[in-house]
């Protein structure tokens, strides 16, 4: 399918789930969505640069964070601003702290860029926790407007369609880069670095590329979130929880396709909501840590690689 | 004929070991230089300074009357330096087609397009990609995995990786090592006629015939030193690199 049909189909998909959400008429579907979407743009951020390119970034929490952040100190300055706008600028902090990040760090290879990365994590958690101005450690208040703008219906309806859009944009950008000479470049890099600069690839460049995606598109995920909780405070913007997710759901989808992360996403999203209704609620890290090792060990591929196994 | 490349007074250690010492070299445009010498002699080091996988301290290398100092690995590659790697480096999650098309996307097609220099146009990448792993006999697995491959067949990707580059300048770094006998005669054929099409070619190898038959020039590292260089039959009676070959 070429890049076009499949973006239309991607908008299809996003009207027709958001059509099912008006028909069950029920808020609590729209904030189970929220999540599952949530995931989905957080998972494909995270595999632009761990499936693609191979480098295993833990510091999720420190991108998707300062999406989050960035909003709560713009409704602060500016509360008239609309959430898109306040997005956008969330992705293009965490897209440059992405850029910063990949050039300090990315001459680290493996397990050691890592380490750095977790190190990234807990410094801009000690930044933000000791920014008054954002509430510091105390947490800041954001009022959710009552009804959504343009559409009518409750809020969350409007930041659900906010987040489906994102969904399209990260996935088009994922599907883009793998059918590009970049996303041969990314496997390139993530097969043998010393072999790809030998073929030519422009090793830090493409990586500096993949960096600042990959930070961007947690910063989009994390931007709404202020609205969506209404309260936010260092230890739940930086909740250990998004980044064992964003790991674990590529790694359950599989890592070498647009597909893996959505499969993931959906999969582990939507169980552990389930279970977080009808069991506990804090069983949430627990079935994704056991998925994952559980896939790790009998799929190494994915569910996703599973079935590509069998087609080939 | 002018030098295409040139080596002045290159030398690399690592920690206390003094893997090269003070190397000159002189690779003239449309030469097969052979470049011999015992394991762990400095070869490969050389190969990885002139092309950018390591850094070189002291001395400098041109290739084509530019420095290359200071430029990364893919740089040089863009200009038309290509190597293959000694153990093999292929990328292991793309099928072998997807190995040779790295180099097409990103050398060939990321010069400037210019006399004696044309893209692959988008279309005929994969066509091309075949051509290459044919001419060295790796079609029927175009669309395997490298880890399908046996090591030989390894090389020979390595290879027709390196030669997709469309280089000016290709070093084999022991491409023949576990060969049998006709596929050593198949790569020397190979060698020999991608030489013919103008590509300087520089060989390192333990294989003496394929050594004797495809050089015209015969250098000889030992211990991080040059101990010799000029024509081949020349070259080994020398007494010194027989007694570094041979002792006394």
């Amino acid at each position: 399918m070429r890049a076009v049909p499949f973006v239309l189909c991607l908008i299809v998909a996003a009207f027709a789930i958001f059509g099912v959400g008006r028909l069950i008429g029920n808020a609590y579907a729209f904030f189970l969505g929220y999540v599952v979407v949530q995931y989905i743009v957080l998972g494909t951020a995270w595999n632009i640069l761990g499936g693609y390119t191979g480098y295993v970034n833990f510091g999720v929490t420190a991108f998707f964070a300062i999406g989050a952040y960035s909003t709560v100190a713009l409704y602060k300055l500016v509360p008239a601003m609309p959430l898109p706008l306040m997005v956008l600028i969330g992705g293009v902090l965490a897209g440059i702290v992405g850029l910063g990040t990949g050039y300090l760090t990315l001459r680290l290879r493996g397990v050691f860029f890592s380490i750095a990365t977790l190190a990234l994590a807990v410094v801009v958690q000690t930044l933000i926790t000791n920014w008054d101005f954002v509430g510091g450690a105390r947490g800041a208040y954001v009022l959710r407007p009552k009804l959504a703008p343009l559409m009518g219906g409750e809020y969350v309806q409007y930041l659900f369609v906010i987040m489906l859009g994102l969904c399209v944009i990260v996935l088009a950008t994922a599907r883009a880069i793998e059918r590009s000479s970049l996303g041969y470049g990314f496997a390139a890099i993530r097969d043998d670095e010393a072999a790809a600069e030998a073929a030519g690839v422009p090793t830090l460049k493409l990586k500096l590329i993949a960096t600042t995606l990959s930070g961007g598109f947690m910063g989009m995920a994390g931007a709404p979130l202020p609205y969506y909780v209404t309260y936010l405070d260092p230890t739940s913007g930086f909740n250990l929880n998004y980044a064992v997710n964003a790991i674990a759901m590529p790694l359950i989808g599989g890592t070498s396709s647009w597909l893996g992360p959505v499969v993931g996403a959906v999969l582990v999203g939507g169980l552990q909501e389930v279970l977080r209704v009808t069991i506990s609620s804090a069983a949430n890290v627990l079935i994704a840590g056991v998925l994952m090792v559980f896939f790790v060990i009998v799929a190494p591929q994915g569910i996703v690689g599973l079935f590509q196994r069998k087609r080939r | 004929m002018s030098a295409l490349l040139h080596v002045e007074g290159v030398g690399k250690r690592f920690g206390g070991f003094v893997a090269l010492e003070s190397i000159d070299l002189e690779v003239n445009e449309g030469e097969r230089l052979g470049l011999i010498g015992p394991n762990g002699s400095g070869k490969s080091t050389l190969v990885n300074c002139i092309c950018g996988t390591l850094r070189n301290e002291t001395g400098k290398v041109t290739f084509a009357g530019e420095a290359l100092d200071g430029l990364a690995a893919h740089e040089r590659t863009r200009r038309g330096l290509a190597r293959s790697f000694q153990l093999p480096r292929p990328f292991g999650s793309l099928s072998l087609v997807e190995n040779v098309r790295i180099p097409i996307l990103y050398t060939v097609n990321a010069r400037k397009v210019g006399p004696g220099h044309q893209h692959v146009a988008h279309g005929a990448i994969d066509a091309r990609c075949r051509d290459l792993l044919g001419e060295v006999g790796l079609l029927a697995k175009a669309d395997r995995l490298p880890r399908d491959l046996t090591q030989i067949e390894m090389r020979k990707l390595e290879l027709a990786r390196a030669m997709a580059a469309e280089p000016r300048l290709l070093i084999a770094d022991e491409v023949m090592a576990g060969l049998s006998h006709t596929e050593v005669d198949e790569i020397i054929a190979l060698l020999i006629r991608v030489n013919g099409q103008g590509v300087t070619v520089i060989m390192i190898e333990h294989i003496m015939r394929a050594v004797m038959e495809v050089s015209q020039r015969l250098a000889v590292l030992v211990a991080g030193r040059k101990i010799a260089d000029g024509p081949p039959k020349e070259v080994v009676r020398n007494p010194e690199v027989v007694r570094a070959y041979l002792g006394e």
